[in-house]
């Protein structure tokens, strides 16, 4: 028996040519004599056609040419018409759809027009060919697993360039026919959306990708170990299990406790490769219709893990108002004193409410540090919808027990300051740090804090 | 058979090669500046910061004048800016540019050999401008430039004209052709450090005040008012910006944001807010000092556009984090600290500083505004604390990111 363990195929079949089976007399007939390639023999089957064109693969390959053309044709006139620069610059080239101003209206040739004939036309192409596709597979009997798989790779071109840009009312979100300039387009579409990292369906999506990967190497590798005993040939062990069919299975329920049949193996595969597409296209599709910005929507979900910061947070520059209390805190401590380094109150607002800092070994609020707490229970007196939690920590150095008293003292400190200036204690949430040890990088001014963070509506 | 593999050996590291001949060579070193795993680190590489450190060295400060004796204005015609400094102290700043700016031209660069005082020559008149933007960049800018502040040196390094300013790009031939409209990106370019991103953000962000960011508030799509509008189109303009930034400074992103949110200040380096207020002062330079200036330069120091030389962050940074790594060369000169008080020199430094403070207020008031109209009282009480308040933190920050020094 032959082995199928080298890097390439070691058996090549010789004699007549293949002609496959007859056509019905309503189809073309199938184009050229068949011949064989002995290198491509070494990688797949030694036969080399004949090739079944029809109707639909000969107007798909117009309209693909057609689009091709155009935007080969408009990359060549960017560049001035220099061959020579169209292979030189071909990778940041592109044929751009329209911009935002246009809209969804049709937009002049020269600005987008030619994109959205050119898409149109790819479009047109991608979808006889998997007409053509389904069409030659139903002729020969199979079943259309491979049409559905190449409509799931449709579903996500579709969604890149024709639904979402429609749900969004603008041509302009599309993606662009360029090789730079696509990847360009899916960096700042995640960049808009606040990291697409965040979107579920595109961490689904790298799941089945990975995935897919992963089956594909097992599978491969176990059908390769097994070819010594036949086992390449998968349809005969799938109807009659021989010696390699068993032994694979017997060496992945060794290794794992459970293992895919000859023919299941090939279902997950299928599934696998086809929900990459498919929940990748769910996930771009809400990426701008749906959900604006997916690093928000993650943190509203609670799926934003915090880590340790080992640099001081800094509020936004465009955010500080007229009495900043920033600068009002940092002006207010003496530059000499050794306090004033700790209590350097440049965090003293974050986005989702206010940081207290301490002195060393201290949990009593120091003046400096007042204006923070009266302008946050102005603020808390304004929305009385409002709950904030209060965590405490402390810095590194020092007895590990008395640093968890003193940050649930601190914690306390400005709970009371802030039921002093009238706030119902009830609003006032004390939570816990898992880790009330808030600095990384040794002695730390800024750990001995507070964080004030808003919980949202009552 | 065995021809055949070895030629194949052969064939697969000679593809591998080629396809990396566009790469950096190795090695290269990852500094780690935030929490593990989180990303935040520089990458450097030791071969070519060699190279850079020794680009970006200071010159030695010219031996101190004395600040007494006559002053420049009483012994000298037509000066404008600096008639406060003693005789000494102005000679040594006269010498000391002309070695910043015109090492090989000398003084007859920007004088007329027969009248010094003759303002005929346009580099003189640009020059006493300069002086001036040089002392607005110290005395108001200090939430950039710190306490390191900047001299002449920092942007010229020996070149009358300083070796990475930027014009509006020429259009190309095809803009607005029936055919191949790029829509003004996708072409290698080395403002955006050679990515296909739009190739001329720097005038619409560093000359007029176009919103940078394109992040929304809010979680999910809104309607109407509340809706984010921002297209992804207007996100590569934005991050056309930040390569040119990155190119600069010679820093990857993470050097001012964390990936997990670019847009969350919550969770930012503080040199992001030190970058947050270059943006503004390159603004302010150009629009304020470069582009008045733009009818006194000679048509061939002009852009394609007819446009003046204009400040970018690389023009001070030239690929270090901080201009020179942070050299303090602007200490040595008091004359570049912001416009000199018209007291007795005794009081020069005192005074100094309070006009300084002063001025910064209304002055990034009118930034932040877009606009000088709105240099108001109000107003300049809110730019007041912000010009104060993240100089400290950013200077910390980058005290600690003293990575190149490690490095070297």
């Amino acid at each position: 028996m032959a082995e199928y363990q080298n890097l390439f195929t070691t058996v090549q079949p010789t004699g007549p040519t293949q002609a496959g089976v007859a056509l019905p007399r309503e189809d073309w007939q199938r184009e050229g004599t068949p011949f064989f390639v002995h290198l491509l023999g070494r990688l797949g089957n030694a036969q080399i056609g004949p090739v079944y064109l029809g109707g639909l693969g000969v107007a798909s390959l117009l309209f693909g040419t057609l689009a091709f053309n155009i935007m080969g044709f408009n990359m060549l006139a960017s560049v001035d018409w220099n061959p020579i620069q169209l292979v030189r610059q071909l990778f940041w080239l592109a044929l751009e759809p329209p911009p935002p101003s246009y809209g969804l209206s049709i937009p002049p040739l020269a600005h987008g027009g030619w994109w959205l004939i050119a898409g149109f036309m790819l479009t047109t192409s991608i979808l006889l060919w998997w007409t053509r596709t389904y069409r030659r597979a139903r002729q020969l009997g199979l079943g259309t697993h491979v049409a559905w798989a190449y409509a799931a790779a449709i579903w996500l071109y579709l969604v890149c360039g024709f639904f979402r840009p429609v749900m969004m009312g603008s041509w302009s979100e599309a993606v662009p026919f360029g090789i730079f300039p696509h990847l360009d387009w899916v960096s700042a579409l995640s960049l808009r959306h606040g990291n697409l990292f965040y979107n579920p369906f595109h961490a689904l999506s790298i799941v089945f990708l990975y995935g897919s990967v992963l089956l594909f190497a097992m599978h491969g590798a176990t059908i390769l170990a097994v070819s010594r005993f036949g086992g390449e040939r998968e349809i005969e062990q799938i109807v009659d299990r021989g010696t390699a069919s068993e032994r694979a299975g017997l060496f992945w329920r060794w290794t794992m406790g459970f293992n895919a049949t000859m023919e299941s193996i090939h279902r997950w595969a299928w599934w696998f490769a086809v929900l990459c597409p498919l929940v990748g296209g769910i996930g771009i599709l809400l990426t701008g219709p749906v959900v604006d910005n997916w690093y928000l929507w993650s943190a509203k979900h609670g799926v934003v893990p915090s880590y340790p910061t080992s640099y001081k947070v800094v509020v936004d520059p465009a955010l500080q108002r007229p009495v900043a209390p920033v600068a009002k805190v940092a002006a207010a401590v003496a530059p000499a004193a050794p306090v004033a380094k700790a209590l350097d109150g440049t965090a003293a607002r974050t986005t989702t409410g206010a940081v207290v800092y301490f002195p060393v070994a201290s949990p009593a609020i120091v003046d400096a540090q007042t204006a923070v707490i009266k302008e946050l229970a102005a603020e808390l007196a304004a929305k009385p919808d409002l709950k904030v939690s209060i965590s405490g920590y402390h810095s590194a150095t020092g007895d590990k027990a008395m640093n968890e008293e003193l940050s649930k003292k601190r914690a306390f400190a400005v709970r009371d300051a802030l039921v002093g200036a009238g706030i119902a204690e009830d609003r006032l949430v004390l939570e816990k740090p898992i880790q009330t040890e808030a600095n990384i990088s040794g002695e730390d001014a800024s750990a001995r804090r507070v964080e004030i963070n808003t919980m949202g509506a009552k | 058979m065995m021809r055949g593999f070895r030629f194949r050996s052969l064939v697969l590291p000679l593809a591998a090669l080629a396809v990396l001949a566009g790469c950096e060579r190795p090695p290269i070193e990852s500094v780690q500046t935030g929490y593990r795993g989180t990303g935040m680190q520089q990458l450097y590489n030791q071969r070519l910061l060699v190279t850079q450190a020794s680009l970006n060295t200071a010159p030695e400060p010219a031996a101190a004048a004395s600040a007494d004796g006559p002053k420049a204005k009483d012994i000298y015609q037509n000066v404008k800016v600096l008639g406060e400094l003693s005789v000494g102290e102005f000679a040594r700043n006269m010498v000391s540019i002309t070695q910043w700016v015109a090492p090989k031209e000398g003084c007859t660069y920007c004088h007329n050999a027969a009248n010094f005082a003759d303002d005929s020559k346009y580099t003189k008149v640009v020059a006493r401008r300069m002086l001036q933007m040089t002392q607005h960049v110290n005395a108001d800018w200090k939430s950039h430039v710190g306490a390191t502040g900047v001299t002449c040196y920092t942007c010229h390094r020996g070149n009358p004209v300083p070796n990475q300013v930027w014009f509006a790009p020429a259009d190309k031939r095809s803009t607005g052709a029936l055919l191949g409209d790029l829509e003004g990106q996708n072409q290698p370019s080395p403002t955006v450090a050679y990515s296909s991103l739009p190739y001329d953000p720097l005038s619409q962000y560093l000359q007029d005040a176009k919103p940078i960011r394109v992040n929304g508030n809010e979680a999910l799509a809104m309607t109407g008012s509340a809706a984010n509008r921002n297209s992804t189109k207007q996100a590569e303009f934005t991050y056309g910006l930040m390569m040119h930034m990155s190119q600069s400074l010679g820093v990857n992103c993470t050097y001012c944001h964390n990936t997990q949110s670019f847009q969350s200040w919550d969770v930012s380096p503080p040199t992001r807010a030190t970058a947050w207020y270059g943006i503004r002062m390159a603004r302010d330079l150009n629009n304020d000092y470069l582009t008045p200036l733009t009818g006194t330069f000679p048509a061939n120091r002009l852009g394609p556009k007819g446009d003046v030389a204009k400040v970018g962050c690389g023009t001070c940074h030239q690929g270090a984090f901080k201009p020179l790594y942070g050299a303090e060369m602007a200490k040595h000169h008091r004359e570049l600290q912001g416009p000199l008080p018209v007291t007795v020199a005794a009081a020069g430094t005192a005074g100094g500083a309070s006009t300084a403070s002063a001025t910064s207020a209304s002055d990034a008031s009118a930034v932040g505004a877009a606009g000088a109209a709105s240099a108001t009282g109000a107003a300049s009480t809110d730019a007041a604390p912000a010009a104060a308040a993240p100089a400290a933190p950013a200077a910390g920050a980058t005290d600690g990111n003293k990575v190149v020094g490690a490095t070297n």
